[in-house]
């Protein structure tokens, strides 16, 4: 299965999904105008990689910034991997978050509360 | 008539203006003004989290503006850009302010001012509630936005989010949207 290599731009994150290791990164800023597009290349890529997963999955989500258009296809990032945890297999869900930055440890709990894999937060200091 | 357009943006230019924009609302304008306000915010401010408030609750106001700017019909605009939106950045008192107009439909008045009465009505536990319920349950809408903006800004600004409606003519209304940080 081929990997994603997505470089980050001004209102998009930098994305790599590489299933030989098992590693789902994105990170940087996710503000498009409508998320829909770039997002559903990555769900379309999770719903094949859950069909042959690696025994971990281990994911890091770094995001500076994202949108109300992002979170909604956050949460269906997430949902694909709640379906491979599911099934059986481990996922470890990394979310950073830049220090004092409550709202976006906050957002990552929301995620957490949502869907039913536990989060690491990860307070990033400077 | 009495609505006036260069009045109304006159009004909004109210304290010490970041940056102040009358015209149509693009992805690349967006684009633009967000690089523009990130780098005069690097110098205005040094705590990197009033900063990142002020860009979050900024890229959410614009981009609603985006998505939900109706055009005046031809025969009234009066040569109008289209997708025609004001937005005013600035700071008054201590406190930064960020003031959205746009024009809208009078049939979606009554329902924009429930919603926005109903969210500022709510407590900070219950825009979190109401925040994830939307996230999870709730389709984007045709125009792409998810509906959670103005929950989000709200939130952001604990609930720190008024509104004026001006009535344009009998179809189309001004609404303007002032947010304090």
């Amino acid at each position: 299965m081929e990997s994603i290599s997505i470089e980050g731009t001004p209102k998009t994150p930098t994305v790599n999904f590489d299933a030989a290791t098992g590693i789902v990164e994105i990170k940087g800023r996710s503000i498009p105008e409508n998320s829909i597009e770039f997002y559903r290349p990555l769900v379309e890529w999770l719903e094949e990689y859950s069909k042959e997963p690696q025994k971990l999955t281990t994911v890091n989500i770094q995001l500076e910034y994202f949108n109300t258009s992002s979170s909604k296809c956050i949460l269906d990032v997430f949902k694909k991997l709640e379906a491979i945890k599911k099934a059986r297999n481990e996922v470890v869900i990394n979310w950073y978050y830049e220090e004092d930055d409550e709202d976006m440890l906050e957002a990552g709990e929301d995620y957490e509360s949502i869907i039913r894999i536990p989060f690491k937060m990860i307070e990033v200091v400077d | 008539m009495s609505f006036n357009i260069d009045e109304r943006y006159k009004k909004m230019n109210k304290g010490e203006v970041l940056l102040a924009y009358k015209g149509s609302i693009t992805a690349e304008l967006i684009t633009n003004v967000l690089g523009v306000v990130e780098s005069k915010l690097d110098h205005v401010i040094s705590k990197s989290i009033t900063k990142k408030k002020i860009y979050n609750i900024l890229v959410e106001s614009l981009q609603n503006l985006y998505h939900h700017v109706d055009d005046l019909p031809d025969e009234i605009n009066e040569g109008m850009d289209i997708h025609f939106g004001i937005f005013v950045i600035s700071k008054v008192d201590e406190q930064y302010v960020i003031r959205t107009g746009n024009f809208l439909k009078n049939d979606k008045v009554k329902k924009l001012k429930e919603r926005l009465d109903k969210i500022k009505s709510l407590s900070k536990d219950e825009l979190k509630e109401l925040y994830k319920f939307v996230l999870n349950n709730q389709k984007f809408s045709d125009k792409g936005g998810g509906g959670l903006g103005l929950i989000d800004i709200a939130r952001r600004t604990d609930g720190r989010v008024d509104y004026e409606f001006d009535e344009f003519d009998d179809n189309y209304s001004f609404f303007n949207l002032n947010i304090t940080i």
